[in-house]
Order: C-alpha cells, then sequence, then structure tokens
C-alpha cells in the first residue's frame, strides 16, 4: 500500500536544492545582462525641475537612460489602480518614472542602464535632478488635519471614507450599562523578505516574444500588466517567478515600475536588462504596512458582554494607492475576531501622506483589528474588575452558532460569514496550555524574588483563502512521473511538497513521484496569486480536482486494458489494480501510453502505442468520444465565499523594573487551520508569523522625520528580530474542517503574526499595571510610560 | 533625454569592462582553482556569484547585517559583501556549495536543516549552512542556548529561528553520529581539497 501522504509531517521537496545552492532567484539568472540602477527622489515631496544627464554621458559602459520623457503609449499613463472600490473615490497611482512631481523618498525618477550595477550607479551619481521642494506631509495627524496636501487635487489628504453597520451600533452604545473609549496607535513596519525584488527581462526579436522573471507574488498578472503596458499580445509574454526568497505581501503589488521598465529597456536595446533591488532601495521604494489612528466606543453590559462596538480607523496609506483600500477594509471587518460585538459601525478614512505606500503585509490589517479589539476586551475586563479570558469567553461565537454571519461584506466583495471553527474549545487548549489559572501562584513567587511578570491573551479569526479562483494541471507521463502545475506563485511556504501530497493521495501514487510546478505562466496560465492565506485552499483543491479528473480516465482507460469494470479497479502505488485480484493490474505509465495512441514510435514505451501495437477494434475511433489524448485533466476550485481560521495566542512576559527592558518568557499558540496537509509546514508557518508579530510589537518600526526621510532605512536601524529576540514557541492545533472545500483546507500562512501587538501590549500591561495604546514599544517608551504614570 | 549609447551601424556599444582596470584574482573555492580579471572595486560576494556563477551565496543587504552571504575563508566565516575579491587573492574560501558531500548529497548541516524544516525560502539559508559549518568545528556539542547563540548574527524573516536552532542540535548529532574529521586532500596538482573522511569516495 502507498503511505498516505496528505496530513503527514514530511520533509520538504525542495529542500536539497535549496540546501546545496542550486536555487535560482531571479539575481541567478542572466549574468550576461546589463544591468539597471534608478536615481530616485530624495525628497518626500518636490517638483521636479530639470534633469542634466550630460555629466554620466561619459561614464564607459553606460549604455541607456530613460526618464518619463522617454515612456512611450500606456508606458506613460499611471500605474493602474489594481483593487478599484467604489469607497475609493480619489485613488491616485505614480506613472513609472516621475512626471514632473515626487511624493515620496525613494521615488523612480530617472533610470539607467549599463554593463553592470557599479557602472549604472556611477552613472546615476553623475545625473543631476534639480527639484523644487515642496511642503510634505508626514504622518497620520499632519493628513488629517489637510492643511497640507499631498495631491493639489485630493481634499483632506483622503482617498477612500468608508462605513459599514450592522445593527445601530449608536443606540446599543448609549443603552448600555458601561461605556469606554480608546484611542489606539500602531505604527508602519514592512515584510522586509531577504531577498529583495528583482526582474530579468529577454527579448526574442525573431519570435517577437518577451520572457520575464520576476520576483513576485502574481506572475499571471504580472504577465497581463506587462502585455497591457507594452501593447505586447499576451501570448508573447511569459512570466516566470522563479525561486522568490520571501514575499510576505510586498511582492503582490504589481507592476512595480521596475516590472515594466526592465522589459522595456530589453525590447529597445535588444539585449538582456535585469534590475536587483538593493536593501536599501527596498526600504524606500517597495511598500509598508500597519499605520494607524483608531478610536474605539463601546458598551457592555456588567458581565462584560458587548452591546455595541463603534470603531473609527485612520489608515496611513502612504503617497499612493495601487493596491487599494484592501488593508483597512480588512482591519474594519477582521477586528471583530471570535466574537459578537453586539451592533457594530466601523468607520475609516484612508490617508494620503507623502511616505512610502501602503500595501499588504502579512496580517493584512488583520494585526491592528486585532490590537484594537483585544485592547478594547482587556479594557472592559479591567473596567469591571473581571479575568480576561472570563470577558472573552462571555463573548466568544459558540460552535452551535456556526455558521456565523458578521452581517458585513469582507474584501473580497462577498459576505463576512465564519464557516466553522471551536472557539470556546481553542480558548480551553489555550488556557492549559499557558497555565491561565496558576499564573497568579507564578506572579507572587515571582514578586517575592524582585521580578515583575505579566500574563496576556489575544484572540482573532481570519478569513483565508478569498477567491476568486485557482486552477491546477496534472498528468501523468509515460515514464510514471506525474506533473503537476498551478499558476500561483511560491515564497518559501512548500508548496513542491504540499501541493505534492495532494496530488499523490488522490491518485494513488507515491509522493516521490510527483513533481510540482508553480508561478510560471508556460505551465499555467490562469491565476490570482500567492496572498491572504489562500495558495493552500486554492491550489491545494484545484490541484485535488485535477488529479480526481485524471483518477477517473485512468480508471476508464485501464478498464478496457485489464477488460474490468472501472468501479472494480483501484489505484495504490502507482498502479490500477483490479480489487480483488491480485496480481491483475497495469501501471498508470502504461495507462498513459495507452491514453495517447500513437503513430510514430521514438522510444520503447512509445512503441507500445502506436497503430499496429495491439489489436484495436475496427469500429472505435482511436481517441474515444468525449476524450482527449494524454492522462491528464485540469481542475479550478472558485468558492462561495472566504474561509475562516481562528487561533489564540498567550504570552508571559518580564518587564525590568529598573532598565524596563521587556523579555518575553513564553509565547503559546493554539490555531485551527482546519484539515492539516503537512503539519511542520504549518508549524513553521505560524513560527515566522510569530516572529514577525513579535518584532512589530516590540522592536519593528519606521521612523520618518519631519521631512519624509525615512531615517533607518537599513538593516543596521530596523530592528528586525534575531534568533536571540525570538522566544520558543509553544503551539497545539485544532482541526476543524472547512464545510467551503473538498480537501476542509483553511489558510495558515498569515495567522502567527495576527495577535502579536495584542497579546504583548496585554501581558506587558498586566505586568506593568500601566494603560498600553500604543505599539510597538520600546524599553524607553516604557520607561516613559512608567514616568507619565508616576506624575 | 533619451539616451541610447550606438555606434554607427546602430549596434548597441558598451565595454564589458566598463573602462576599469582589472585585477587578476584567484582563489581555491570549494577545493577547486577558480580565478577571474576583475575591477579593484568588485564585492567578493559579487565575484562568487556572478564572476564564478556561484550563485548559492546570496547578498540581503550588502552592508553586513543580515550574513546570507556568510562564507568561511580558511574556514572562517566572514561576511563576502564587506570584502572586495582583491583582498583575498589565493585565499581558500568555502561556499554553500561546498558544504555538500563530494557526491552531490547534502552535508551535514544541510541534511540537519532538512531533517528539521530549517528553512522556508531558502534566502538566508546559506548563510546559517556555512556559520553553523565553522561553529561545530568549534563547538561539536552544543546546548540549545548555544546553538541560538550561534545563529544570533544572521537574520531569517520565515522560521522565526525555532526549527534552525533545532537543526544547529540536530547537526551536531549527526556530525557525532558519523565521525567526520576534516583533512585536506589533493586531488589534483594545485588544488586542495576540504573533505570529511566519512564521505564516500566519487569513482572516475
Amino acid at each position: 500500500m502507498t503511505t498516505r501522504s496528505l496530513g503527514e509531517p514530511i520533509a520538504r521537496r525542495e529542500d536539497p536544492r535549496l540546501l546545496t545552492g542550486q536555487g535560482r532567484y531571479v539575481d541567478d539568472i542572466g549574468h550576461d545582462a546589463l544591468e539597471v540602477a534608478f536615481v530616485r527622489s530624495p525628497h518626500a515631496h518636490a517638483r521636479i525641475v530639470d534633469i542634466d544627464v550630460m555629466g554620466a554621458l561619459d561614464v564607459d559602459g553606460l549604455v541607456a537612460i530613460y526618464t518619463y520623457e522617454d515612456l512611450q503609449g500606456r508606458m506613460a499613463e499611471p500605474l493602474p489602480v489594481l483593487i478599484p472600490h467604489p469607497a475609493l473615490t480619489h485613488g491616485r497611482t505614480p506613472c513609472a518614472l516621475a512626471d514632473g512631481e515626487v511624493n515620496h523618498v525613494g521615488e523612480p525618477v530617472v533610470m539607467v542602464v549599463a554593463t553592470d550595477r557599479y557602472v549604472a550607479e556611477d552613472a546615476c551619481d553623475r545625473i543631476v535632478v534639480q527639484y523644487e521642494a515642496l511642503p510634505p506631509v508626514v504622518g497620520i495627524e499632519a493628513a488629517r488635519a489637510g492643511e497640507l496636501l499631498v495631491h493639489d487635487d485630493v481634499p483632506g489628504n483622503v482617498s477612500a471614507h468608508m462605513v459599514q453597520e450592522a445593527g445601530d451600533a449608536a443606540s446599543a452604545i448609549a443603552d448600555a450599562p458601561n461605556v469606554l473609549e480608546l484611542d489606539l496607535e500602531i505604527e508602519r513596519s514592512a515584510s522586509t523578505p531577504l531577498e529583495g525584488k528583482g526582474v530579468h527581462a529577454r527579448w526574442d526579436p525573431d519570435d517577437q516574444s518577451l520572457r520575464v522573471y520576476t520576483s513576485t507574488q502574481a506572475s499571471t498578472s504580472v504577465r497581463a500588466a506587462v502585455a497591457a503596458k507594452l501593447e505586447l499580445p499576451v501570448d508573447r509574454v511569459e512570466v516566470i517567478a522563479p525561486d522568490v526568497g520571501g514575499g510576505f505581501g510586498v511582492k503582490i503589488v504589481h507592476p512595480w515600475p521596475e516590472e515594466i521598465l526592465v522589459p522595456m529597456a530589453a525590447i529597445r536595446l535588444g539585449r538582456e536588462v535585469k534590475w536587483t533591488e538593493d536593501r536599501r532601495e527596498h526600504f524606500v521604494s517597495s511598500a509598508h504596512e500597519r499605520g494607524q489612528l483608531q478610536h474605539v466606543r463601546v458598551g457592555f453590559d456588567d458581565d462584560g458582554r458587548l452591546r455595541g462596538l463603534d470603531v473609527t480607523v485612520w489608515h496611513d496609506n502612504g503617497a499612493y494607492t495601487p493596491y487599494g483600500i484592501i488593508v483597512p477594509i480588512i482591519t474594519t471587518t477582521q477586528l471583530l475576531g471570535p466574537y459578537k460585538p453586539g451592533a457594530y459601525r466601523a468607520e475609516f478614512f484612508s490617508l494620503y501622506t507623502n511616505t512610502l505606500i501602503v500595501t499588504p503585509y502579512r496580517g493584512a490589517g488583520r494585526p491592528q483589528g486585532c490590537f484594537a479589539m483585544e485592547r478594547t476586551m482587556d479594557a472592559i475586563a479591567a473596567h469591571l474588575g473581571l479575568d480576561r479570558v472570563t470577558v472573552r469567553e462571555r463573548n466568544l461565537i459558540r460552535p452551535d452558532e456556526m455558521p456565523y454571519d458578521q452581517g458585513l461584506v469582507f474584501q473580497d466583495g462577498r459576505p463576512l460569514i465564519y464557516d466553522s471553527g471551536d472557539y470556546p474549545a481553542t480558548m480551553e487548549k489555550l488556557k492549559k496550555l499557558v497555565g491561565w489559572e496558576e499564573f497568579e501562584e507564578y506572579r507572587a513567587t515571582a514578586r517575592a524574588e524582585g521580578r515583575r511578570v505579566g500574563i496576556g491573551v489575544a484572540c482573532y479569526v481570519e478569513g483565508t483563502g478569498v477567491g476568486p479562483y485557482e486552477g491546477g494541471f496534472v498528468k501523468v507521463e509515460t515514464d510514471g512521473t506525474v506533473v503537476v502545475a498551478t499558476g500561483l506563485t511560491t515564497q518559501g511556504q512548500g508548496h513542491q511538497t504540499v501541493f505534492a501530497q495532494v496530488v499523490a493521495d488522490e491518485l494513488g501514487v507515491p509522493v516521490e513521484r510527483v513533481v510540482v510546478t508553480t508561478g510560471d505562466t508556460r505551465r499555467f496560465g490562469y491565476a490570482v496569486g500567492t496572498f491572504a492565506s489562500r495558495a493552500a485552499v486554492m491550489s491545494g483543491n484545484a490541484v485535488a480536482l485535477a488529479a480526481r479528473k485524471v483518477r477517473e480516465k485512468a480508471l476508464r482507460v485501464a478498464g478496457e486494458a485489464l477488460e474490468a469494470d472501472p468501479r472494480d479497479l483501484e489505484i495504490d502505488d502507482g498502479e490500477v489494480r483490479v480489487k480483488g485480484i491480485p496480481g491483475l493490474s497495469v501501471p498508470l505509465s502504461t495507462v498513459a501510453v495507452l491514453s495517447n495512441p500513437l503513430r510514430y514510435a521514438f522510444d520503447d514505451e512509445a512503441k507500445r502505442a502506436t497503430q499496429f501495437a495491439s489489436p484495436a477494434d475496427p469500429d472505435k475511433t482511436p481517441v474515444a468520444d468525449g476524450e482527449e489524448p494524454g492522462l491528464e485533466g485540469t481542475g479550478y476550485y472558485s468558492p462561495p465565499r472566504s474561509t475562516f481560521a481562528n487561533g489564540m495566542h498567550a504570552a508571559i512576559v518580564e518587564t525590568d523594573p529598573d532598565t524596563a527592558e521587556i523579555s518575553i518568557l513564553r509565547y503559546c499558540v493554539v490555531h485551527d487551520c482546519g484539515t492539516l496537509i503537512n503539519p511542520r509546514i504549518v508549524e513553521g508557518q505560524i513560527h515566522g508569523g510569530v516572529a514577525q508579530g513579535v518584532g512589530g510589537a516590540l522592536y519593528e518600526r519606521m521612523v520618518y522625520d519631519d521631512a519624509g526621510q525615512l531615517v533607518n532605512a537599513s538593516f543596521m536601524d530596523f530592528l528586525m528580530p534575531y534568533s536571540t529576540e525570538v522566544p520558543t514557541i509553544e503551539a497545539d492545533h485544532l482541526q476543524t474542517p472547512s464545510p467551503l472545500n473538498p480537501l476542509g483546507i483553511k489558510g495558515a500562512g498569515e495567522a502567527g503574526v495576527i495577535p502579536g501587538a495584542a497579546v504583548l501590549a496585554s501581558a506587558i500591561e498586566d505586568a506593568e499595571g500601566i494603560r498600553i495604546r500604543r505599539m510597538p514599544i520600546s524599553p524607553s517608551e516604557l520607561h516613559h510610560l512608567r514616568e507619565a504614570t508616576a506624575e | 533625454m533619451l539616451v541610447e549609447v550606438r555606434d554607427e551601424a546602430g549596434n548597441m556599444v558598451n565595454d564589458a569592462s566598463g573602462g576599469e582596470r582589472l585585477h587578476e584574482v584567484s582563489m581555491v573555492v570549494n577545493g577547486v582553482h577558480r580565478s577571474a580579471a576583475v575591477p579593484a572595486r568588485r564585492l567578493l560576494s559579487d565575484f562568487l556569484r556572478h564572476d564564478l556563477g556561484l550563485t548559492g551565496t546570496h547578498v540581503g543587504c550588502e552592508h553586513g547585517v543580515c550574513g546570507a552571504c556568510t562564507v568561511l575563508l580558511g574556514g572562517r566565516p566572514i561576511r563576502a559583501c564587506l570584502q572586495f575579491a582583491v583582498m583575498h587573492d589565493g585565499a581558500e574560501i568555502t561556499t554553500v556549495e561546498g558544504c555538500a558531500r563530494q557526491d552531490g548529497e547534502l552535508g551535514t548541516v544541510q541534511q540537519a536543516f532538512r531533517d528539521c524544516h530549517g528553512l522556508q525560502c531558502g534566502f538566508c539559508t546559506p548563510g546559517f549552512v556555512t556559520t553553523i559549518t565553522a561553529y561545530l568545528e568549534e563547538n561539536p556539542s552544543p546546548t540549545e542556548e548555544e546553538a541560538r547563540e550561534a545563529i544570533a548574527g544572521n537574520l531569517c524573516r520565515c522560521t522565526g529561528y525555532q526549527n534552525i536552532v533545532a537543526s544547529v542540535l540536530r547537526a551536531a548529532e549527526l556530525r557525532a553520529t558519523e565521525p567526520r574529521t576534516m583533512e585536506p586532500r589533493t586531488s589534483e596538482p594545485g588544488t586542495t581539497v576540504l573533505r570529511a573522511a566519512g564521505e564516500a569516495e566519487v569513482s572516475p
């Protein structure tokens, strides 16, 4: 029997390649390509008065210089607003190279092509751009004040204003026995994958075709965008996401200016051209996330049950809105977590500032929403003198209330209906894991030793697996290899392993025989992309559906060969067998040969399918009616709406009474993402998410000065956690399958990061007895909070 | 404004050296004698990646903080993005490619990463593999705390380090069960090859 693969923590198929230096990331491709560097704006807000390139012309190795004036046709138009929304009334996007005005430090102004990056940077250094500085809008408060404008034609700097309401929150709050208000703040962070962005383009003038390698999360859509911008037929453009060194959201945005400029140069110069983003470029010209101010007004009864919740969010969207208003929509909908809010009203203002654009970073608005909700829960508990877990438990949606309709519209335009989940059971598991009930005893012991400790808890629900669809292709080769392709991309999630596990089980073959390709438009053209914890849900189910078609066909073809009813057949270990009759079987490789009738024999396997090889029924067509040659199939999965994973985290922290240093003593996770394909990979996703949550809570922030300069744009100054900053993560799972998809899967990619700031704020507040309303928090900020509280 | 440098026939003109003075740099990389003529400012990381085609060494920050470009210079870890290639003419360098076994199978540290799911996107991984390889020479049986400390100079954005710490411990375990004394071996004239005594011979 083939060992069942689904649900097993098997080692990853992609690892040997990546571990021995045989991976192929975009900068590993095209050593002879010309290289690109950019002159980028040093100003947050300025008019371009003049660009003088004369000084660069005598740099040996210079090949080309392009400015906005050199862009033609659709290249000269602004980049697209990728996700339009009726509430986004003032969407603005830049052109690929700045057209007269720059709106953030790092905006590309001039593109230089040269023999290598060193020479290209030499040329950039000699290009003189004259700017007329304009006053910058930096920070949400300045944007909200609206005295200075980022875009002259956007009043109040408001790109979008949106209100969603379920019930009459104002009356519910007014009628509630208790009302609290909270003002909250979350600072910026960013995805910061270890590999920055990168693009390599090759134009074949004979074939009139373009091949683009790009470090993207959405190769099919980059293809469409490149074709549109360069006015090429889509079928003359191939886009491949090779190995990608991490994404975490930033690489879902497209087309980046570089993704269309590099191909443009390749076509115009008739040479391979590439661009590899350096770290400083990534900090100032890719994307950030998180920055929000929030006001919460909540009404609740004396037991801590919510009656009404009214939240206003001021969201910093940076200088432009290429990715629309997905982030604040997610914040205001996912804020509700596992709770019944009573009546709910959410309003947000998405605001322009003269800083880098804000687009989804792992969690995509959820960490901010979770922060608002969980700070509110703690505030209610403090107000009533109740246990923080008790207040949460009283507000949880019960399993018998599933599916639960929150009465809002989610980020996919579909109703926010939770499909399944057992939140009380999740809380029970977490309490046991962290020892919630025993903590006061521990606190007393620690106190006796002069130590200050605190415990925190935070809960979330995450909408995962958003549509519209993904597809999968499965083919059995004549040597028995099963090749699988799906269009979405991979940035370390182990898709070559998990999709192989799904197909191996569906088809009845050993997982070692399955080879998976992702993110290559040559192999699969229809796809959406990898984001929103959707890959396992979407492509996992799509490849399963494709494999089921292949299985059905294999049974039909084998049935003919074995003269058996397909219903009496099974596939095991790569062989189609007649159930209960040992020895009566045919390998899938042979079925693949038989499914493709041949005239020409190019090898021994092929010989068996040629027209004189076996007696055929002369009355039947070689390819039966309704059949197609080949043992292959394509399947698509399109969900009715998102499926909702959930989890709860608890942390125990110690704060130093003198230095205000914050140490995480324990970090516990209970997580439910439905059916697990590979528990080890899911656990790895949680680990990585938690590390980013810890970073966002204690270390990471984007520090802009008043002039709009990002003053910590390096790994020296932007404090990403090292191994010494991430605690040991203790994790436990529940598996509540989703009723929405064939495999019962829910997404897991983003979960770990969501409650990070919320749970650590809760624990620090508990240790210190000081209200925490703003994250991240550094030791010096905690010190100042202590001083302010003591006054 | 358009500048495209072409000759009279309309072909693109360029000078591969960028007009810079070139220096012949020779190194023994992963036991193989390699050389290339490069400008004085060519970073060691770029030399390995683009002049020698050893793209396993990755560049994550170009300011010496992330550690992805870590290679071994005479067995000691260095940040290849902070060094010029010309500084190391005649040096002996080991990259992640050289941490595999002679037969191409995974080396001890690489195998440990696979066993423990110590990598996700794989971009930072080469720097961890080289760092840990050197570390275990120094401390063959680290505690968990020491293992965590040993990798505390390298950034990873995917794993939260949990499984990398486990990989260090696993590598130490594998190393202990298959004793691997590093012995210099000469495979061809002028070429020094470092190989582990326990590794299989590859037949020519």
